[in-house]
């Protein structure tokens, strides 16, 4: 069984092709378009030439108006990896639009009318690029067919470029002036369309500044907590530090006596198992204004009852959690013998790998409006990654159908899996219910890191058998690690199969005998996904442990492991796995799990880091390489010493096979934000739990890295390729780990066996 | 409650409010200026960070009582149209990812420039280290002070 987690949910067709059912065929009059909220954001102010606007709307996607104004609706959230403008531009360029005056509008969400718009592994891009072609190239379809009827030629001699059709003879006509002729046109089957030849595009596999960079600089973007309703409120809430507690009583005497303070709110939480869309249990405080609300809550008065996790230690957990390791556990994959390997060999190498809780703190914290109306509706203004649960948890929470709940998207200051869960979200409907006023709940960066789904801990023991011969002929992988599903059923404590196949499972080398078995380990807190999820501590370990076989054999790491994928292949683990291999919720026949691409970087990266040359000048080089969701990527990291005796990484090159490469500059983006973040895992961050409660309350004592701290030049290498394209907002971050934790074991002499590695 | 002027972008509000409340929320929740942003409340981040005459404070952790007679200055009036080295360095080299921090690194770096119009990348470095950014714009934010100090 596929677990059902939104980062793998296997993709439905079906709903893939409902994205293109024109909802509206006909054209849409200003006047019908003010009511209907089809194309929300739209200015309507403008008229048309003939004093009307009138607005064509082939699919969900595009409207053009007959002032040729172009938009294209961005139904994914943006969270920084520039999505908002990668998949409008390849509307765009299908289109044959002026990319410079598209209009791109947010969608609010709706799911039947867009169909998937649950931005997270790393799937937009796999997901919608040909959805998005087909989109655009039927409006194109429709506009030459027009324009030439017009002109009484072939449509065969037009082509659309900078918003016009234009003919062969040189004649041209703009979009806009088409809009009233479309009228009456038949609208073409969007799944038969011809798209344009790759060669022609000006936008996709190019690099394209983000839409939203001005507004960024100049401080004009909207993030969640930027939208200001008329008597808004604002809540802070005290949340139980031990997760599954609850409220015994409260006093909210001092809270209500603070200037501002308007309102002091129980909210029930689940209990356990505390759900991946429950709040946790709390009191809020809703006040005038944030600071208000704030020292309300400090002067709370509140009796918990922490309950069964109160006495929960990370530390004693993981020393439990490393030594079932070393016992037998559930075998989740086995191939030939394991134990006849070890007892055949020359020499074993064991070694344990263990790492922390990870938090996301995602630069903004959580933060929702709600607007919870007298008649039955509600109206959100969310950073979600995942609209329509955030819809449906909300409704849930309120006792209303969905389809009256409005769900507006803002910008995302940083999600990382964070943002998919709509607890804060539902919290600011519950209080905006009881208070009667639009609320905004507003997360400190204390609740976040109290608070959030994290990165589970792990324990991983891997042995390793090297025959007389010195080949490696056995693998046995042990990990352990609290399962995402137990924040929702407390019974789920073996990693499931989805979280092994990230990175775990698919071990892709030729060893002939390998044995994966994963152990027992209760979750005492919220577990959820953070970029990239478990392929963090199974590249960690993985890795870490190739090099350090490489090294036992005396041989290069990078010849080692390309030498240990033998013959190029797909590989489909048949008759090995216990349980299913989900391939990020891709048929493997649509794609495949290929040895030839992941060669294919090796050597990328290997020459354009000059490699060789490297190790015979004695740099501190670390290599990994690691496929994840389905993209295809090696890094080559170095490390000095700073004059301190600190540590400094030069110098990180990286390269990649994610298929065509659609926006090269926001994939550059992606590995070079990714290096970072991986730095953070490597050498600052962690989260630890004494007496159920979380120790680190803020930047000091959850760290990540700052300037001077992070890796200085990253060079990222696209592998030039016509595959299917394939997402990077994940990928960049499991081959640096182990990358950078083996550069520093050449830098220093000692291995990394624990993250985070404090030098 | 207490009464105050302030000068921000060089236009004067008076304002009613508590004399403990950091600078960062009366500019957001009063004037309602969303372009300073909270991410940590402590002094701890940087993405609050606005000018205090020419010197770069976090605004989460100022009191209003402090401010006095000091001009502020807040990403909004930093420049007219967004025309700063700085502003237009940032979009040149497509600083933002997801966009959260840049404007508390905006300002930092044009505090920077004001002292230093010419700093060497580590001294960017040290001059930056107060502002996060958890997606890793780290390079690209140094390349643009470079490229703005060029034009300063
Ligand atoms: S919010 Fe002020 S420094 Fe972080
Ligand atoms: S761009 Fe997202 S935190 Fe800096």
């Amino acid at each position: 069984m596929m677990p059902k987690f939104p980062f793998l949910k296997t993709k439905d067709p079906e709903n893939k092709s409902k994205v293109f059912v024109p909802s509206r065929r006909d054209f849409l009059k200003l006047s019908s378009l003010a009511t209907g909220g089809f194309i929300l954001g739209v200015n309507f102010q403008c008229s048309g030439p003939k004093g009307e606007l009138i607005t064509f709307a082939p699919n969900v996607f595009i409207t053009i108006d007959s002032d040729n104004l172009v938009t294209i609706i961005a139904h994914r959230s943006e969270m920084g990896t520039g999505i908002r403008t990668s998949l409008p531009m390849i509307v765009a360029d299908e289109l044959g639009a002026d990319w410079s005056k598209v209009k791109i509008v947010q969608a609010e969400g709706d799911e039947e009318k867009y169909g998937d718009q649950n931005t997270d592994g790393s799937y937009s891009v796999r997901m919608f690029y040909e959805p998005m072609r087909k989109a655009g190239a039927t409006a194109r379809h429709m506009l030459i067919t027009a324009a030439a009827a017009k002109w009484g030629i072939a449509a065969s001699e037009c082509h659309t470029e900078d918003a016009q059709v234009v003919s062969s003879g040189g004649k041209k006509i703009k979009f806009g002036d088409l809009v009233e002729q479309l009228k009456t046109m038949e609208m073409p089957d969007p799944e038969t369309v011809t798209l344009k030849d790759f060669s022609s595009y000006k936008l996709i596999g190019k690099d394209v500044a983000i839409y939203d960079a001005h507004d960024m600089a100049k401080g004009e973007a909207k993030f969640g907590a930027d939208i200001d309703l008329p008597g808004m409120q604002i809540a802070v809430i005290r949340r139980c530090p031990v997760v599954g507690g609850k409220v015994k009583s409260f006093n909210d005497e001092k809270a209500l006596a603070v200037p501002g303070v308007n309102r002091v709110v129980k909210i029930e939480g689940a209990g356990i198992p505390p759900g991946l869309d429950k709040p946790l249990e709390g009191v809020a405080v809703i006040a005038d204004n944030t600071w208000a609300a704030m020292k309300g809550r400090d002067v709370l008065e509140i009796e918990w009852d922490l309950g069964e996790n109160q006495n929960y230690s990370s530390a004693k957990q993981l020393e439990e959690m490393l030594k079932s390791t070393s016992g037998n556990g559930q075998v989740r994959r086995e191939r030939g013998n394991f134990n006849t390997a070890q007892q055949a060999s020359g020499q074993i190498i064991e070694r344990t790998y263990v790492a922390p809780f990870y938090a996301h703190a995602t630069m903004e914290p959580p933060a929702a409006i709600a607007h919870v109306h007298g008649d039955g509706t509600c109206e959100i203004w969310a950073p979600t990654q995942h609209p329509q649960w955030a819809r449906q948890a909300v409704a849930q929470a309120l006792e209303m159908d969905y389809q009256n709940v409005k769900m507006n998207i803002t910008l995302l200051g940083g999600g990382f899996g964070r943002k998919s869960k709509p607890d804060f979200v539902v919290e600011a409907a519950l209080l905006s219910k009881a208070a009667k006023a639009p609320v905004r709940v507003q997360w400190t960066r204390e609740d976040d890191l109290h608070h959030d789904f994290y990165h589970a801990q792990s324990a991983q023991r891997i042995r390793a058998v090297l025959d007389k011969n010195g080949n490696l002929s056995g693998w046995n992988h042990h990990t352990v690690f609290p399962a995402i599903g137990a924040t929702a059923n407390s019974a789920e404590i073996h990693p499931s199969d989805g979280e092994l196949g990230l990175g775990c499972i698919d071990f892709p080398y030729e060893v002939p005998n390998i044995r994966i078995e994963t152990h027992e380990s209760k979750a005492h807190t919220r577990i959820g996904w953070l970029r990239s999820v478990s392929n963090i501590h199974h590249s960690f370990a993985i890795n870490c442990m190739l090099d350090e076989i490489a090294e036992a054999k005396g041989v290069d790491p990078v010849d080692f492991v390309f030498n240990l994928l033998a013959e190029d292949k797909d590989l489909d683990f048949a008759g090995e796995l216990k349980g299913d291999f989900g391939n990020y919720g891709e048929p493997l026949d649509k794609f495949p799990w290929n040895t030839r691409r992941l060669r294919g970087v090796i050597e990328k990266v290997a020459q354009e880091a000059n490699w060789k040359k490297a190790l015979t000048d004695g740099k501190s080089v670390g290599f990994a390489v690691h496929k994840s969701f389905l993209t295809y990527v090696a890094c080559i990291v170095q490390v000095e010493k700073g004059s301190n005796g600190q540590i400094i990484i030069p110098e990180v090159h990286y390269a990649v096979d994610c298929g065509i490469g659609v926006n090269t500059d926001r994939i550059r983006s992606q590995f070079e934000g990714g290096a970072q973040f991986a730095t953070s895992l490597v050498m600052t961050s962690a989260i630890t739990f004494e007496n159920g409660r979380v120790q680190q309350n803020n930047f000091d004592g959850y760290q990540v890295i700052r300037m001077p701290q992070s890796p200085k030049k990253i060079h990222v290498h696209i592998v030039d390729s016509m595959e299917k394209p394939t997402g990077v907002g994940e990928p960049p971050v499991p081959p640096f780990i182990p990358a950078l934790c083996n550069a520093i074991y050449k830098l220093t002499g000692e291995r990394i066996y624990q993250l985070p590695f404090k030098s | 409650m207490e009464k105050y002027t302030l000068v921000v972008n060089g236009k004067k509000h008076q304002i009613e409010t508590e004399s403990d409340m950091p600078l960062l929320w009366v500019l957001r929740d009063i004037l309602s200026m969303k372009g300073t942003k909270f991410g940590c409340g402590q002094a701890l981040c940087g993405s609050c960070t606005v000018l205090l005459d020419d010197e770069a404070i976090r605004s989460c952790a100022y009191p209003i009582s402090e401010v006095g007679d000091q001009s502020i200055t807040t990403i909004e009036g930093l420049s007219k149209d967004g025309n700063h080295p700085l502003q237009k360095a940032w979009v040149d080299h497509v600083v933002p990812q997801c966009g959260y921090c840049q404007t508390g690194q905006i300002m930092n770096a044009a505090a920077l420039l004001k002292r230093n119009s010419n700093p060497s990348e580590s001294e960017i470095e040290s001059a930056m280290a107060g502002n996060i950014c958890r997606c890793g714009t780290y390079n690209r934010i140094k390349e643009a002070i470079i490229t703005a100090s060029k034009s300063y």
